[in-house]
């Protein structure tokens, strides 16, 4: 079993930043965003996000929150009990565009569970996904607006997302049987 | 009629001897005996004990047939080892008249496999109210002698006074269910820290106690005999070692259960394990156990008590109370008495078959293995161990706490009035059994069965 | 977790994760859809051979808040009350395809049989058996305590350090024997407060201090004050004398009430009986958490039943 690191921290604030235009960019502006990450470390980028968002817009304040999806996954009864986490959404979300965060897209059943928790909450006039790290393999229909690093991996290989707020480094690595 | 020559038991005192048996007694005992026509049985490794009296059966015929009748209840007995059982008497109808004991004798010598002497009840129907036919179940061709409500405590003291004093007419006992009902209403399992995390109503030692207390100054203010039925409790222990020391003649039995099994088994709600009185504390077992080894406890009865599963595979509350317990006494005892080193095979006999039978007026038939006697014998492998599974159940019911657990010893052969009612661990067909019994009368008119009071 | 028997199973781990997946139920209470999909699918009977609308009612609110179907059995005028076993009600209604059993039951230990028998194979939730236990109730009242003390930061702590004071019917009460284990396992210190009669035995092998002075214990100034129902019909197997004896000595008063700190919590687990152990003074109070106690039972629940449902380990 090996790691190798992909990404650095100077890597990820890159792609952090990068996104953060470009959902201004195509939001025009920061006005009816509502950022919500997907616990755990979903909710660290999202902040992240918002934060870098600020600075780019002096004067903004964007509603940051975490959307739990435990209770909308697909696979509760498969795999052990899992563990919820706090849903946390500080303003309401109709009319407002939703920017969903992750820290990797996968098979994409995630995101239809937060998808699902979205609709519970309210009707946003549009919903985005963000992902720091898109490793492939979809097994639904479901594509990111946003991608910090698209990183091709085989189902063996695991990714590994190391945040400060988590980890206590920011770092991204891919570990599996190295062939 | 041709003899049975056992080759090579072990007496209880460790002694090896042959033993002749011929036309239901005993005949012989000593080393290298022959006998010309008599088939040999190789009993070498065996021990051989006189067979088995239990004080304390509950045969439920009539009435809960559907638990147990005569005849399974005394296959049970062969399959344990006994000889004779005493017939409780909270039967439907209830035992309280010379027609219903009779009855219950009766079906004992259909069946053959066990001496059956009934036990008359101490009040009508159990009421505790008036006192039942007391002496005409004695004077019946069923000579009772024994009276016991068990199942119920003779709780008016005045009733119990008058019972003492009339029985001791015709030299009889009344066997006391000692539970003071105000103290037990409701009582589900020993009161104690189990019953207090389980929130089952506790069943408090002194309910015991007290009624074992009153009744030994009762039996000493009347000069009578109490025998007090399954003491459960260190403290009725004291009590019934005091009232001997005072020279009252008052007599007591533990039964196996106590001598094994604590409270803890309720923790499982498990109510195989529900039982009247209930299992105790570790402190009570170990003080049942030094009381049977000094003697303070004289016998050792079953209070085989079998249920029809659907009254055990129910709610604690609602389940019956009892066990089954002729199959697996002498496994029990042994664990309990012998391997621990308090009690040897002699004193094994004493308090499972010669003080049983003196208790309840039958050691002039049963409880006595020398020449002459009757050949009622038991021959076991002490050194076997083996699992208990259903199958070694011979009664109607599988209500048995030791289901799982392996037990020491194992009954091989039982032997009554000269035949077998169990061989090589196996329980003789009921008319093999039934025609060895009619052979056994036939050439005994009427012995043991018939009045001999004047 | 297979099933939820009695609190004294459960880890210190194991309540405190029940009790944070509470709070994540309680984000739904105040939204406009309440419901969560997590039990979709699967159907859950809420077998009461007792009645106690309450408690039935309250699970039923948690299934369906986790879209779980619900079918509600109560043994009066069923084929029970004909004297079906109740491993008999089990294994029809199991057959039927039944997810899990909730099972109110007047006989103790009817939920560890239904669990352990081998009578049917399916999770089973204690909701009060007999004398014995009620682990939803205790849990619902270690999270009122948690939530009043901790507020928002309530997750993944104890009580530790806390004083609970339990006072009534000790002896006869499921609700004290669950708190007895899981406050203590939680790191709270409990007393219980009750006349000897009241007291169950073998006091010793509770983890708990048991007293009889009430006003000696609330002079200690205790985080939590929680009064029992009483049962009047105890005062007829001589308990306690009377009504009136009993609420002088062993019920809050208005006066006891006065007396208590002002953050002083009282709890309740209903229903109540006003003026006999409990005054309207003290159940009205803002120290008051019967209604809250009410409230977060859903999402107790909510929580035990996402717990023994899902998961794939036996």
């Amino acid at each position: 079993m090996t790691a190798r690191t992909v990404l650095q921290a100077t890597d990820i604030q890159r792609a952090l930043t990068r996104i953060s235009h470009e959902i201004l960019e195509a939001n025009r502006g920061a006005a009816d965003l509502v950022i919500l990450g997907v616990p755990t470390r979903g909710v660290f980028l999202a902040h992240r996000i918002a934060d870098i968002i600020a600075s780019i817009e002096p004067g903004t304040i964007v509603p940051v929150g975490s959307l739990d999806v435990t209770m909308y996954r697909d696979d509760l009864l498969d795999q052990p009990t899992r563990a919820s986490s706090a849903t946390d959404v500080p303003v309401a979300i109709d009319g407002s565009t939703v920017v969903l965060v992750d820290d990797v897209l996968y098979s994409g059943r995630t995101v239809r569970a937060a998808l699902d928790a979205v609709t519970d909450l309210g009707r946003p006039k549009s919903v985005r996904l963000a992902v720091l790290v898109d490793r492939g393999h979809r097994e639904l229909p479901i594509r990111a607006d946003y991608v910090g690093k698209n990183l091709p991996t085989s189902h063996a290989e695991r990714i590994n997302v190391h945040l400060v707020e988590t980890d206590g480094t920011d770092l991204i690595e891919i570990a599996g049987e190295s062939e | 009629m041709s003899g049975l020559l056992f080759a090579g038991a072990t007496l209880p005192d460790g002694t090896l001897s042959d033993i002749l048996v011929r036309d239901g007694f005993v005949e012989r005992i000593g080393s290298d005996l022959k006998a010309d026509g008599c088939e040999v049985i190789d009993v070498g490794g065996l021990r051989v004990l006189p067979g088995l009296v239990d004080l304390h059966t509950h045969l439920r015929e009539p009435g809960f047939e559907a638990s147990e009748t005569v005849l399974t209840g005394t296959q049970a007995a062969a399959a344990g080892g006994f000889t004779t059982v005493f017939a409780m008497a909270n039967t439907s109808p209830v035992a309280d008249n010379a027609g219903v004991v009779e009855q219950v004798l009766g079906r004992g010598i259909d069946s053959g496999y066990a001496t059956v002497q009934p036990i008359g009840a101490v009040t009508v129907g159990l009421g505790g109210a008036e006192l039942a036919d007391l002496g005409s179940m004695a004077t019946s061709r069923a000579r009772v002698r024994v009276f016991s409500d068990d199942g119920k405590c003779v709780h008016d003291p005045l009733l119990m006074r008058r019972a003492l004093e009339y029985v001791s007419t015709f030299g009889g006992v009344v066997a006391q269910h000692a539970q003071e009902p105000r103290l037990t209403s409701g009582s589900q399992m020993n009161e104690g820290a189990v019953s207090a995390r389980l929130g089952l109503t506790g069943w408090p030692a002194v309910a015991e106690e007290a009624i074992i207390a009153r009744d030994v100054l009762l039996a000493e203010y009347t000069n009578s005999r109490l025998h007090v039925c399954h003491l459960s409790t260190a403290g009725s222990v004291e009590i019934v070692r005091s009232a001997k020391a005072k020279g009252i003649k008052v007599t007591a039995e533990v039964t196996p259960h106590h001598l094994l099994l604590t409270d803890e088994t309720a923790s499982e709600y498990d109510a195989r394990f529900k039982v009247n009185p209930p299992l105790r504390t570790n402190a009570d077992v170990m003080a049942l156990r030094q009381a049977l080894a000094d003697g303070t406890i004289d016998i050792v009865a079953t209070d085989h008590a079998p249920h029809p599963s659907e009254h055990k595979e129910c709610e604690w509350n609602d389940a019956a109370f009892g066990m089954v317990g002729l199959e697996t006494a002498l496994s029990i005892v042994q664990l309990a008495m012998v391997e621990t080193g308090l009690l040897d095979w002699v004193g094994i006999a004493r308090v499972m078959s010669h003080q049983p039978a003196v208790i309840g007026g039958v050691d002039d038939a049963a409880g006595v293995l020398a020449e002459g006697r009757i050949a009622d014998l038991v021959f076991i492998d002490a050194t076997s161990r083996s699992t208990l599974t259903t199958d070694d159940l011979a009664g109607k019911s599988i209500n048995s706490p030791y289901l799982g657990m392996e037990l020491p010893g194992r009954v091989v052969h039982t032997v009554r009035h000269g035949y077998f009612t169990q061989r090589d661990g196996v329980i003789v067909s009921a008319d093999v059994v039934s025609r060895a019994t009619r052979d056994y009368d036939n050439s005994h008119t009427g012995a043991g069965t018939e009045v001999t009071d004047g | 977790m297979r099933h939820l028997l009695s609190t004294a199973d459960l880890a210190r781990d194991e309540a405190i994760g029940l009790l944070d997946s509470s709070e994540d139920m309680a984000t739904t209470a105040d939204r406009a859809h309440k419901k969560l999909p997590a039990l979709r699918g699967l159907t859950i009977v809420n077998l009461f051979f007792e009645d106690s609308t309450r408690t039935r009612i309250s699970f039923e609110v948690a299934e369906k808040r986790l879209s779980a179907d619900v079918i509600n059995f109560a043994a009066k005028g069923s084929s029970v009350s004909k004297g079906e076993s109740l491993k008999d009600t089990a294994q029809t209604l199991t057959a039927m395809g039944v997810d899990a059993v909730v099972i109110r039951h007047g006989a103790s230990g009817a939920a560890y049989q239904l669990a352990n028998r081998g009578w049917i194979d399916v999770p089973v939730v204690n909701a009060g058996d007999g004398t014995h236990e009620h682990p939803t109730q205790a849990l619902l009242d270690a999270y009122t305590i948690r939530k009043r003390v901790h507020g928002s930061s309530s997750r993944g702590k104890g009580l530790d350090g806390l004083r609970v004071t339990i006072v009534g019917d000790i002896a006869h009460s499921r609700v004290a024997r669950s708190n007895a284990w899981l406050l203590t396992t939680l790191g709270a210190e409990v007393t219980m407060v009750a006349p000897p009669t009241l007291l169950p035995h073998a006091r010793e092998s509770f983890p708990v201090v048991m007293e009889s002075d009430l006003d000696a214990v609330l002079a200690t100034n205790p985080d939590a004050v929680m009064m029992l129902r009483i049962q009047k019909e105890r005062m007829h197997h001589a308990f306690f004398p009377s009504e009136r004896e009993f609420s002088q000595l062993w019920g809050l008063t208005a006066e006891r009430f006065a007396r208590l700190s002002e953050r002083t919590l009282v709890m309740h687990p209903g229903p109540m009986n006003r003026g006999l152990e409990i005054c309207s003074e003290a159940a009205d109070s803002p120290q008051s958490t019967v209604i809250e106690q009410v409230a977060n039972g859903v999402f107790v629940r909510m929580a035990v039943l996402y717990s023994v449902l899902t998961g794939s380990e036996a």
